[in-house]
């Protein structure tokens, strides 16, 4: 009995052999050849030249040479689809056989051959078997329906198979309906909007039933479905959960985390107060630390789901956190997950133990655990105020070890541990101070040059540590490089005497010598505020900084619900929604945890306004400690940090700029020369400033004032009000308005009129997704009910967060407004001007590179017509619009403008305007750049 | 579902490859040699994903399983049904290892095709798959054998087939536990569990229906209020808490949950009738005081009592300490009272035997280890100090009531069948930090 001869079958000529030993008389000769095939065909061989004469031994009594013969058969037929139609009679024939094991073997291989013309010959003997007295056989043509269904779903459904599955849903047998369970749940996930699984609570109870008496499979299957179930109220969901609670004592995990997963999402609906609820509660901690003690692979799924669960209902685990501590043997993936789990559990009650475990793993080998154990130990002195000290002295020791790797991590953590508890634990910067020369990763680096910048004060060689920084300041990260400015221009602004050539070091650096446009910008912004106002800057630069939250890492709420409804699969295994790794229509769609049944949530009183701003997500620091965040929080607004700023030489080189400057911005060599000649003269120019604010001040003040002397910029064109909303489509509520942007802010301006007889209370709005993501910013302020033939202005400030999807027109936006009476739809456009941001004015240098840049395709021409405006009143009148001029020429009686536009969403638009002298019509030439 | 299963040597060469869905090209079986076998770096996750297929893998000796797919599928269920897999195969087989792999190719392919159909995992019980799936090749069967099969492959039982017989009925308890610790140097009890199976053969006739009882707390405190003649003062004391338990498919789990009793109809032969955990009250066999001490920095001083703790008329056997050993370790001289002792270079480690010691005994180790100077900047992380042994009573306090058996249809009682009972404690992570 040893097969493994037939892989040693290496030798030329083989195939040729083999034909002959297929052809031959000899049955046991036969079976040989054919077991030499498929070990041929394992290794990865190809063997389909063999097809007719395998075909040919499948005419035979002996059932495992067939399997044999339909193994080959199942690799190799779509290769030789005609061929493949040889084979079918024997198909056929063998649906008929009165031995049960050999109609479904023959109904099971049949599915497994994806050829058309033989799934046309499969119908027949399919419908056959689905209905045959056998539940072996039922079972088995279950799986097929499906099968058949992911090579050609149009035959499945035109041949009603799609009913006879959902009969066999009360089948008799068990296992058949399993099966008919899972085959039904696959074809309903490639219809998201299909009601095949028509769940209702008969076949609920049905599947219940049969829960009970199926294979650890079949249970799996049906919990899995019956997670995609949503009862029609508490009680419902409170009985099927009574009758699933039992499968948290099965042997196979996966029937107690399927099992899990249809609890965790039915008790969202339970009544907190409820009795049961605490029960289940009560019941569902045993089976989840059970999940630990199976083999590591199954542990590594369990825990990444406890993950979850923790976050979404502590209470569940809270007191289990021994369970968690890591053993010495375990895996690295299990090591790093519970430890993961650790830091969630932590409380004032087990912060000793978990703190002593910690300090253990922090002496282990693995460079990856020992730095996420000491990451976690300043979690927990973030998340437990009480242990912080502990902490602290921790993290301290581990610092006097001096491994490398374990010092860097303990000051990223410390940094994080200021911040939370300010001006509490500085008597450590000493100790931090000496491990200086050891730090080598930038994130490391730029904690500590954070931590002496936001000290400088109590530090006194501060200006040294700091200047021994700036040495290699082009080697550096953008991060340490961006804290090393900030950092000295705290410790300017703290200590103004000694640090005047530090500072005016680092600004010129940063700004002259650095092609970073994040840290030129942040260097302009520095210079200005120091040049204009010192005391301004001081309150800016040394603002008290929000307090970091407690918890960290924490999945995004919306998230974290739909892959609760995810238990146990893949997608919590990789925290990540199922359309993120899976291809195509499956698992595309997001599920969602059932609401709450009877509490103040329902479906009943939602402030559908208000859903943007209740429901934002609580703050959560990133993992990685940000240092940027403390910095005017401007950092955090992700576009802002690719807005080109105005270079001083703006004003130095004013003269140029309709001259000289506009020659280079013709000639397209970039006359970067001059103009950053006159830039190099104000570093020299800072001091003076910084000493003698008023009297210099108005020279480089003057920078802010983006007019440049041209005069007031006229106001945001606002659009009369239009009517959005006729009353006669909505119960007697009128609505009209626009939309305006005022000081940076877009605002939607209303007119509510109630034209019905009642009065209307409870107004609130929200919109549909949109292209550039408005969203409203707050509730609609309607505080008082409106009566009868009154009508109220209201101004909605809205944001351009929301979500994002593509509209068309680009600028349609859909908005629903709900009142007391009903909801109401509509749809408006706004002028895209809305979207036009204040500081849209483009460097020159970078407008004629990108100029040069857009391809021709991305250019669109249009005329205006009848303005009479001089180009100097047109630029004037549309900079109150946001667009900016950045340069303008004169040429045969035409003025040219250059202009630049940014819009919300960090497109750029560049345009050129051609006005001629006396001519009504404008002519222009738009560019559209994307900054991403 | 599972789109493909796939079967490795060590080098990464194929042995089995079954694909059943279409999604699942043959270059999935070199994504994942390439990604995992032949990765330079250690695995860092049982699941892998490669261009959006995702592999689950377990290892076996130096065989590797890998399952593969790209949808989103239950996890559990996947791993679930790889070590089922194994468990079949080895139930068929013996040992998985490459070259009983190849020899029961065919077998393999007949059992993939047989336990996992497009990817769903049908019923994988051996006791009825024997039935029909051999290495002799299927006898022409009768068709009342045909449909029995098949009714026992998708029926309510199909883990045990119908007009089993024997002339002894008997059967066989095995209660086995492994008692976990964790301790602080300072003695400290930090984690303790016990993780205990029943397993059970039976060698029964019939369709028997069984019951089986333990001292289970719930059970009896709940016989107690009903006022019964059992002494609820007794009874209390040796009852013993259960934090969770599992059972085998084939015990009624509803009936569990409502009335807390364990009714079955058992399968033929050997097989694990449940799972538990406690962490209440569990006697610790041994306590492990050790004392290790710095002497300079070429010297280590290591003083290591272990002290039994259980009735002195038993025996505890096969009891093992290891003691870790610095990395940078020249040698090591050992004086212990009782067994043998050695310093084992090639696994850093002082493992001291002793072949029996009764309860309540006390024994000692004293070791000098010399160091080689380094200039190692690394602390040496001293692993803790690990136990093995094997004592003849359950840790967790856990006692067999009874073990009832019924079979109406045939002619044997209960007190007819031959019972035995046994009990093994075994350390499983047993481990002192030092």
């Amino acid at each position: 009995m040893t097969d493994s001869k037939y892989f040693t079958t290496t030798k030329k000529g083989e195939i040729f052999e083999l034909k002959a030993e297929l052809n031959s008389d000899k049955k046991e000769k036969k079976k040989e050849a054919v077991k030499k095939v498929i070990a041929s065909m394992t290794v990865g061989k190809d063997v389909s030249a063999l097809f007719p004469d395998v075909v040919n031994c499948m005419q035979t009594d002996n059932l495992e040479l067939k399997k044999l013969v339909y193994l080959y058969l199942m690799n190799y037929a779509k290769s030789q689809p005609d061929m493949a139609i040889m084979a079918v009679n024997t198909f056929v024939k063998d649906c008929e056989d009165p031995n049960p094991l050999i109609r479904a073997l023959a109904v099971r291989t049949m599915g497994c051959i994806r050829v058309d013309k033989i799934t046309e010959y499969l119908c027949e003997p399919l419908r056959k078997c689905l209905k045959d007295e056998d539940p072996y056989v039922r079972k088995t043509a279950a799986v097929c329906v499906a099968k058949l269904h992911d090579i050609n779903a149009q035959l499945v459904e035109d041949q009603g198979f799609l009913d006879t599955l959902k009969d066999l849903i009360s089948d008799s047998n068990p296992m058949v309906v399993a099966n008919a369970v899972a085959a039904l749940s696959e074809i309903a996930e490639s219809h998201p909007n299909s009601n095949l699984l028509d769940l209702n609570p008969q076949t609920i109870n049905k599947l219940l039933t049969a829960l009970n008496e199926c294979t650890e499979w079949g249970q799996i299957f049906i919990l899995d479905c019956l997670a995609n179930y949503t009862p029609r109220d508490d009680r419902e969901s409170q009985s099927i959960c009574e009758r699933v609670t039992p499968r948290l004592s099965h042997a196979n995990s996966a029937v107690v985390l399927s099992a899990v997963k249809v609890l965790m999402k039915f008790m969202e609906m339970l009544p907190k107060d409820l009795d049961y609820y605490g029960t289940l509660l009560k019941k569902l901690a045993p089976p989840l630390v059970t999940l630990l003690s199976a083999e590591p692979e199954l542990q590594y799924v369990a825990l990444r789901n406890i993950n979850l669960i923790v976050q979404k209902r502590p209470e569940i685990l809270k007191h289990e956190m021994k369970v968690f501590f890591v053993k010495y043997n375990d895996p690295i993936y299990v090591k790093l997950e519970k430890l993961d789990i650790m830091i969630r559990l932590a409380s004032q009650a087990n912060i000793a133990q978990v703190l002593a475990e910690l300090k253990e793993y922090a002496t282990e080998v693995d460079v990856d655990f020992v730095r996420k154990a000491v990451r976690a130990i300043g979690r927990c002195a973030i998340k437990v105020e009480q242990s912080a000290e502990r902490c602290v002295s921790t993290l301290l020791d581990l610092i006097q070890t001096k491994v490398n790797y374990v010092v860097q991590e303990a000051i990223v953590v410390i940094k994080d541990i200021f911040r939370k508890y300010p001006n509490k634990y500085e008597s450590v910067i000493a100790t931090l101070c000496e491990n200086l020369d050891s730090l080598d990763e930038p994130e490391a680096r730029a904690a500590m040059i954070w931590i002496v910048g936001e000290y400088a004060e109590r530090i006194d060689n501060a200006d040294e540590l700091l200047e021994s920084f700036l040495e290699g300041f082009h080697d550096e990260s953008t991060q340490v490089q961006l804290q090393l400015l900030t950092a000295i221009v705290k410790l300017f602004l703290k200590k103004p005497t000694e640090t005047q050539e530090l500072v005016q070091q680092v600004l010129s650096l940063a700004t002259q010598d650095s092609d970073n446009p994040d840290l030129r910008d942040r260097g302009y912004i520095y210079w200005r505020l120091l040049s204009t106002d010192p005391v301004a800057a001081k309150e800016v630069v040394l603002a008290e900084k929000p307090l970091i939250s407690e918890e960290t890492d924490l999945i995004e709420p919306t998230l974290l619900d739909e892959l609760i409804c995810h238990i146990g699969t893949l997608a919590s295994v990789y925290h990540k929604p199922p359309s993120a790794f899976v291809e195509g229509s499956r698992g595309v769609q997001h599920k969602r945890l059932p609401a709450r049944a009877g509490s103040g949530e329902s479906a009943e009183s939602p402030e559908v306004g208000q859903s943007g701003t209740s429901e934002a997500p609580p703050a959560v620091i990133p993992s990685q400690g940000d240092l940027l965040g403390d910095l005017l929080n401007l950092d955090l607004a992700p576009a802002t940090t690719t807005v080109p700023s105005v270079q001083p030489s703006m004003q130095m080189g004013a003269m140029d700029l309709l001259g000289g400057g506009l020659d280079s911005l013709l000639g397209g060599d970039i006359g970067g020369s001059p103009s950053m000649g006159a830039a190099l003269g104000a570093p020299a120019a800072m001091p003076a400033a910084l000493s003698n604010a008023p009297a210099v001040g108005g020279g480089l003040g003057d920078l802010f004032d983006l007019g440049g002397g041209v005069g007031m910029p006229t106001g945001f064109y606002v659009a009369p009000k239009t009517l959005f909303l006729p009353a006669m489509k909505a119960k007697g509520l009128e609505i009209s308005g626009t939309f305006a942007r005022r000081g940076g802010i877009i605002q939607m301006d209303l007119s509510l009129t109630n034209k019905a007889m009642s009065v209307m209370t409870d107004f609130a709005i929200q919109f549909n997704r949109n292209s550039f993501g408005l969203a409203p910013a707050g509730p609609l302020q309607v505080l008082t009910p409106l009566t009868p033939n009154q009508t109220i202005d209201v101004s909605l400030p809205l944001g351009t967060t929301g979500p994002v999807m593509k509209m068309e027109p680009l600028n349609n936006l859909q908005v629903a407004v709900k009142n007391n009476i009903d909801v109401f739809y509509f749809s408006c456009q706004y002028p895209l001007s809305l979207l036009f941001v204040e500081d849209g004015k483009m460097e020159r240098q970078v407008f004629l590179a990108t100029w040069k840049d857009i391809p021709n395709d991305n250019e669109a021409q249009f005329q205006i017509k009848d303005v009479h405006l001089n180009s100097d009143a047109a630029s004037n009148k549309l900079q109150g619009s946001n667009i900016f001029t950045i340069a303008k020429r004169t040429v045969d009686a035409q003025d040219m403008l250059y202009q630049s536009i940014k819009l919300t969403n960090g497109i750029w638009v560049l345009a050129e305007m051609r006005v001629q002298t006396g001519n009504p019509n404008y002519t222009v030439n738009r560019n559209k750049e994307s900054c991403q | 579902m599972i789109g493909g299963l796939f079967i490795y040597n060590h080098k990464g060469e194929v042995l089995i490859s079954r694909v059943y869905r279409d999604d699942i090209g043959r270059n999935a079986v070199d994504a994942f040699r390439v990604n995992v076998i032949h990765a330079r770096q250690q695995v860092r996750s049982p699941v892998t994903n490669i261009a959006r297929t995702s592999f689950f893998h377990v290892k076996r000796s130096n065989i590797w399983l890998a399952a593969v797919t790209k949808q989103n599928v239950n996890a559990a269920m996947v791993f679930e049904f790889l070590y089922k897999m194994c468990d079949v195969m080895t139930a068929y087989f013996g040992k998985i290892s490459e070259e009983n792999i190849k020899n029961n190719f065919v077998l393999i392919y007949e059992l993939l095709d047989e336990i996992l159909d497009f990817g769903y995992p049908q019923n994988s019980e051996t006791g009825a798959l024997k039935t029909f799936i051999t290495q002799q090749g299927i006898k022409s069967q009768t068709k009342e054998e045909q449909s029995q099969i098949t009714s026992q492959v998708t029926g309510q039982i199909g883990w045990r087939r119908e007009g089993i017989k024997y002339r002894r009925n008997e059967l066989f308890l095995d209660v086995l536990e492994s008692v976990n610790l964790l301790m602080s140097p300072q003695g400290q009890v930090l984690s303790a569990h016990v993780s205990g199976r029943v397993v059970m053969k039976s060698y029964l006739s019939g369709m028997p229906e069984c019951k089986f009882g333990m001292n289970d707390k719930i059970v009896i405190d709940k016989q107690g209020k009903g006022g019964t003649t059992d002494d609820t003062g007794k009874s209390g004391k040796q009852s013993i808490a259960i934090d969770d338990c599992t059972f085998h498919q084939c015990v009624r789990l509803s009936k569990f949950d409502s009335e807390r009793s364990i009714s079955f109809i058992p399968p033929d032969g050997e097989y694990e009738l449940m799972r538990y955990r406690t962490t209440k009250d569990i006697i610790l066999p041994f306590r492990v005081i050790p004392l290790v001490r710095e002497v300079g920095r070429t010297k280590l001083e290591v003083k290591v009592v272990i002290k039994s703790n259980f009735k002195p008329s038993l025996l505890a056997q096969k009891i093992e300490v290891r003691i870790p050993t610095p990395l940078n370790t020249s040698g090591v001289q050992v004086i212990c009272m009782k067994g043998k002792a050695k310093y084992k270079a090639s696994e850093n480690a002082i493992v001291w035997k002793i072949k029996r010691m009764a309860g309540m005994k006390e024994s000692q180790i004293s070791a000098e280890i010399e160091l080689l100077p380094t200039n190692d900047k690394k602390k040496w992380a001293r692993p803790p100090i690990s136990m093995n042994f094997e004592v003849p009573f359950a840790p967790s306090g856990l006692k067999v009531r009874y073990l009832k058996v019924f079979e109406p249809k045939l002619n044997y009682s209960d007190h007819d069948v031959i019972k035995w009972v046994r009990y093994i404690g075994r350390s499983g992570i047993y481990e002192t930090r030092c």
